[in-house]
């Protein structure tokens, strides 16, 4: 039997409303308990003083690129990339080349990542043959196939018809149809967030109105199917009053943000950096203030990182032709203590919900918790680590990070997934 | 002594302006002369680096480069080889190994003059990127508007048309604002810019409304595809509403005066009366923009007078 007994670690775990010293006992891959001085004979101890373990990180959405863009990421650098990050499981997005729209691209992943061997990947599947936002996919075989969710991501459904008979069609399943809210007739082609900034800079504008009319059309057919809406990546203070409101009346909708949408804001883009085009756009500071109030309140469920890599080929175009996009799975957990819990002051348990409990309800996975008798995925946390994220750290193939060579604060220092230590302190990552 | 490059006009204070203006009023002189050439930036090489058509800016950049004995060296690029990979990056690496003293850069993506200037250890000059900032050009235009009204503090200067895709509106805007002066726009407010009322200018969609009350009228080029992307319904229509038309300019101060960054669409946003006409100060602006250039290439590249 093989046992590891982590001692002396602050637990945060928000699925079973717990934050305090706790130790925790893992046998072979699962939990078996969590409480005060445990013992165990034969374990392997490691002394977790001073830093705090969480349950392993859940990313909704990220862009493994795989298959179809080997040279941007793979399962393989991905996977590399989420476990540095702290995230056990991994969501990857559809819109690959070609789309996973049939069970034999949803086989191909899950059996790459079972050959990497490396964090847990779940694919999205999109809602759409083709992703062209036309016929549905076959949800029942893609499902069987091992699909989470469906998600035309990069697109939103645009043709409101094709959504409701999706998110009609989905509540055979009750699985949650991912939503990428952009009216692209209103974003036409904007680089950034369409205000003070882009006035000033002279860079085509995106209007944040245009997620808003696409969140209040997907909340109307939400409400109006009874079926399970999630929202992805919303960037606008009017997506989050609208969501609130939704949720209000009783609407079945999750969503998410991540973490360049607390952090940053259209200011950034004075440096002209292509690093910082992403879709939808950095938004206003008014925008960054509610979603930081959204994610306060609850009206954000999520913090998912949109990972989404890109060569260097491709973010050195101008601002134009550069494609939308920053990575972040290896920088998502700093932006949330440096900004969340330093600045903002949530508390632990606030931030790390939206990590982990919250993303496996919405998959309806028994993941996301420190709990006896579930899988031990689990992260530890060096919450006042310093550290420069340098090029030689990336494992991500793709270095478009607005954040590389930037000094940041807290970093995941230990991870385990379904019992396998992956790193530890002191260890070199895998 | 100013910043390496002249990328925008924001952020230069009212005294970097001035130091523009006052040699430019200099060259001036120089260009009056019979032979009109001086030998101030001798064994300098200036590359003009025009990655979309402007013939004037770029003649008029290279007869000022000229005139102080710099070697230049007009380089244009399609943008079809652009398209082919040809990235600024690439461009940048290459005009570093061939030791240029100075570049001006003309390109069609804000910020494109900055990320050359990352790059090199030679000056460059913005010739206009994008919608974002056309320094020169509105260097000139306040050279012009100074040799008439002498002054800024409180004169009031109107820009009207798409204001929304012009650097030349942008530049003017810093500047005029940077040297106290009241700035007013007036469009239809699909060519108006998101929040442009932040930048503390006055928004008209009434031209015959503003065009009574502004001492500067200074029309921009209206581009016939923002048409086809249907932010104007027909040019019939625009040169009804905005267009500097004969009949319009009556209403006028006496003393106001019009002026065009060029070129202009003759029967469009300007009559062709108008601009020839006596209130014009467009061919002014045409030669102050050689004087003017010649001033920015003198303090960028460290010229000395002898």
């Amino acid at each position: 039997m093989n046992r590891i007994l982590i001692k002396g670690g602050r637990v945060v775990d928000p699925g079973s409303n717990r934050d305090g010293k706790f130790d925790i006992l893992i046998t072979n891959n699962k939990i078996t308990r969590v409480g005060k001085k445990i013992v165990q004979k034969g374990a392997r101890v490691f002394n977790a003083r001073g830093l705090i373990i969480t349950p392993g990180f859940i990313d909704l959405h990220c862009h493994l690129r795989d298959p179809g863009r080997p040279d941007e990421e793979t399962i393989e650098s991905g996977s590399r990339a989420g476990i540095a990050g702290g995230f056990t499981t991994l969501c990857c997005m559809p819109n690959t080349e070609p789309v996973i729209d049939n069970e034999g691209i949803v086989n191909y992943i899950i059996k790459e990542a079972l050959r990497v061997r490396l964090c847990r990947i779940f694919p999205i599947a999109t809602i759409t043959k083709r992703r062209e936002g036309e016929e549905i996919t076959e949800f029942g075989e893609l499902i069987r196939a091992g699909a989470k969710g469906f998600s035309d991501d990069g697109d939103t459904v645009a043709d409101a018809n094709v959504l409701r008979h999706a998110l009609e069609y989905s509540k055979i399943f009750d699985v949650p149809i991912f939503e990428h809210p952009i009216d692209n007739n209103l974003a036409q082609d904007g680089v950034m967030n369409e205000g003070y900034y882009a006035t000033k800079l002279g860079l085509k504008g995106a209007p944040a109105i245009a997620e808003d009319v696409i969140v209040a059309r997907d909340l109307l057919l939400a409400k109006f199917t009874g079926a399970r809406l999630h929202l992805c990546h919303i960037s606008s203070k009017g997506a989050v009053q609208l969501i609130r409101k939704a949720k209000q009346d009783g609407v079945r909708v999750t969503c998410e943000t991540c973490p360049h949408y607390f952090y940053f804001n259209d200011q950034a883009l004075e440096t002209f950096d292509t690093n910082y085009k992403v879709n939808p756009p950095l938004r206003s500071e008014e925008d960054r203030q509610a979603i930081i109030e959204g994610l306060r309140d609850g009206t954000i469920d999520c913090i998912a990182t949109d990972h989404a890599p890109h060569t260097q080929a491709e973010k050195e175009l101008e601002f134009a032709r550069a494609p939308s996009g920053m990575t972040g799975l290896e920088t998502a957990l700093s932006l949330v203590i440096m900004e969340l819990i330093n600045h903002q002051h949530f508390s632990w348990l606030e931030v790390i919900e939206k990590l982990t409990i919250n993303p496996a309800r919405i998959l309806k996975e028994e993941l996301g918790r420190l709990k006896p008798g579930l899988p031990a995925d689990l992260a530890i946390i060096d919450p006042e680590k310093r550290w420069r994220y340098t090029e030689a750290k990336v494992k991500s193939l793709s270095r478009n990070s607005p954040l590389l060579n930037k000094e940041l604060k807290g970093k995941v220092v230990g991870l385990i997934i379904n019992g396998e230590i992956k790193f530890l302190p002191g260890d070199k990552v895998v | 002594m100013p910043e390496k490059n002249l990328l925008g006009i924001e952020g230069l204070s009212a005294e970097d302006i001035y130091k523009y203006l006052d040699l430019a009023d200099n060259f001036l002189g120089v260009l009056e002369r019979p032979i009109p050439i001086v030998p101030a930036l001798r064994g300098k090489t200036i590359l003009t680096l025009f990655f979309e058509p402007s013939t004037r800016t770029q003649i008029s950049f290279s007869i000022a480069a000229k005139r102080l004995s710099a070697d230049v060296v007009n380089f244009s690029i399609s943008s079809s080889s652009v398209i082919k990979g040809e990235t600024l990056l690439d461009t940048a690496k290459n005009i570093e190994a061939m030791k240029v003293d100075g570049v001006i850069i003309r390109h069609s993506v804000p910020g494109a003059a900055k990320v050359l200037a990352d790059q090199l250890d030679a000056f460059v000059i913005n010739a206009g990127d994008g919608g974002h900032e056309h320094p020169t050009q509105a260097l000139l235009d306040l050279m012009t508007i100074r040799q008439r009204f002498g002054k800024f503090k409180g004169l009031k200067v109107l820009i009207v048309g798409d204001i929304a895709h012009s650097r030349v509106a942008r530049s003017n805007i810093f500047g005029l604002k940077t040297l106290g002066a009241e700035v007013g726009i007036c469009g239809p407010p699909t060519l108006l810019p998101l929040e442009i009322e932040k930048f503390s200018v006055q928004v008209f969609y009434d031209l015959d409304e503003a065009i009574k009350r502004f001492d500067v009228i200074m029309a921009l080029r209206i581009q016939l595809e923002r048409q086809e992307s249907g932010l104007f319904p027909s040019i019939r229509e625009y040169r009804n509403l905005y267009g500097l038309t004969k009949q319009r300019i009556k209403q006028m101060k006496p003393n106001a005066v019009i002026m065009h960054p060029g070129p202009t669409n003759r029967g469009i946003e300007i009559d062709p009366e108008v601009a020839d006409g006596n209130k014009s100060l467009i061919l002014r602006q045409v030669k102050n923009g050689v004087a003017l250039r010649m001033a920015v290439l003198f303090i960028h590249a460290g010229g000395k007078i002898e």
